[in-house]
């Protein structure tokens, strides 16, 4: 077992040279599928002050592994903890996303299918139905005793044009405790500061930095369809790809309501590794 | 002849048939799909020095891993040294193959990156053959 696991350190720690050219968003999903036999490991907090509620710092570790060019599966664990109150692991998401059609098109549609079974869980990493300041105030105590077990579905839908990669989410979630429907979106739009790649090898190059805006929103459940009483955000984003497969991405939210949190401050760091499992079968190092 | 034995003759012809059919279409069909517009477009970088070098960049960043250092293949990853990439294929046609990727064959589409990065790794995997 440990001669195992000193072997798959030494695979993240050895791996060198890799790619990432992730978007900087944190809750949108964009259409670009990790490749094949490729393993990411991410890591997303949040930090956040709820109106009359503690801040708290929520934070998510993802393994996301690309099983075909057209399946990306992920599993996350989820943590929490609040400021004058405790620290919890919240609970585990598996997510799977496919993309029903080959090639790249003006649209492109993901399908998106998550499991999760949280309780107390603050890593927004999707807003919907009534979601918003009020589901911060009781401590962790009281929170964690009401487990959410949810069937989420996605439809991803994004275009690359000019350099430009515009994303879509619409969102659905059930809960599995016979309680209704709850809908929300996310949309995004990104470009990196430079097109061309640089001729020289250089960590800070233009190019390797992506910028765009991300906003987000509940759109209430089955019974009360909309806008009216759910939290919305918007804020800028920016990530830095550096050329050993780190990358670094941050972002400030702003709540547009009174329902939402005032201010969300992100940080993603992730790295991925090329052809995981190859790295073990010999001669292909 | 009866049914039965027809059918146990003419099946296995019938598979053999499909394989050499499926073989035969395997490596380089995709050349068939690209479109005649895509095809004849131009690139922009053709033979510039420090495109090849920046398409040298990109391609050990995103490539090299599954196509080998030097582009010379690896297990079921094709080589790009090849007659079918130097010579067969047009710079549109291998913008194509980047852009689309040939997800059947465990090509992922590389539209996330730029156009004038596609088109980069293009100059540089036309500069292997020199």
């Amino acid at each position: 077992m440990t001669f195992r696991l000193t072997i798959l350190l030494s695979a993240v720690l050895v791996s060198g040279w890799a790619a990432a050219q992730e978007r900087p968003y944190f809750v949108t999903y964009s259409h670009e599928m990790e490749e094949p036999g490729n393993l990411e490991i991410e890591m997303f907090n949040v930090v956040g002050k709820p109106t009359g509620a503690n801040r708290f710092l929520g934070s998510t570790v993802e393994l996301g592994y690309g099983v075909k060019t057209w399946w990306t599966s992920e599993f996350y664990l989820d943590g929490q903890s609040t400021a004058n109150d405790s620290t919890i692991f919240t609970g585990f998401r598996w997510e799977n996303r496919f993309r029903p059609l080959m090639g790249e098109h003006w649209i492109n549609p993901v399908l998106y299918v998550e499991f999760e079974n949280t309780a107390a869980d603050k890593v927004l990493r999707e807003v919907v139905g009534h979601d918003g300041n009020a589901d911060f105030a009781d401590p962790n105590s009281v929170a964690r005793a009401e487990h959410e077990r949810e069937m989420e579905f996605k439809l991803i839908l994004g275009s690359n044009f000019r350099g430009w990669n515009i994303s879509e989410n619409i969102i659905a979630v059930k809960n599995l405790a016979n309680e209704p429907w709850e809908f929300g979106y996310a949309w995004a739009a990104s470009r990196p500061l430079k097109l061309a790649a640089s001729a020289h090898k250089c960590a800070f190059c233009a190019d390797r930095f992506q910028a765009g805006i991300e906003m987000y929103g509940g759109l209430g459940d089955r019974y009360s369809f909309g806008t009216n009483q759910t939290s919305q955000y918007f804020g800028p984003t920016i990530n830095w790809s550096s050329p050993h497969g780190t990358t670094l991405s941050f972002s400030t939210q702003f709540g547009l309501n009174d329902y939402s949190i005032p201010r969300l401050y992100r940080i993603g760091i992730s790295y991925e590794i090329e052809q995981f499992f190859g790295r073990f079968h010999r001669g292909d190092q | 002849m009866t049914r039965r034995a027809r059918f146990l003759t003419l099946a296995p012809l019938a598979v053999l048939c499909l394989t050499l059919l499926g073989l035969a279409s395997a490596d380089g069909a995709w050349l068939g799909r690209v479109p005649a517009a895509d095809h004849q477009r131009t690139n922009p970088y053709q033979g510039q020095a420090d495109a090849i070098a920046a398409g040298r960049n990109i391609f050990e960043e995103h490539c090299a891993r599954c196509h080998g250092e030097n582009a010379e293949g690896k297990k079921k990853r094709p080589p790009l040294k090849s007659q079918r990439v130097q010579q067969e294929a047009s710079a549109g046609d291998l913008h194509w193959l980047l852009y689309n990727g040939n997800m059947k064959k465990g090509m992922p589409p590389w539209a996330k990156l730029p156009d004038p990065q596609l088109w980069q790794l293009v100059s540089y995997l036309k500069s292997l053959h020199e």
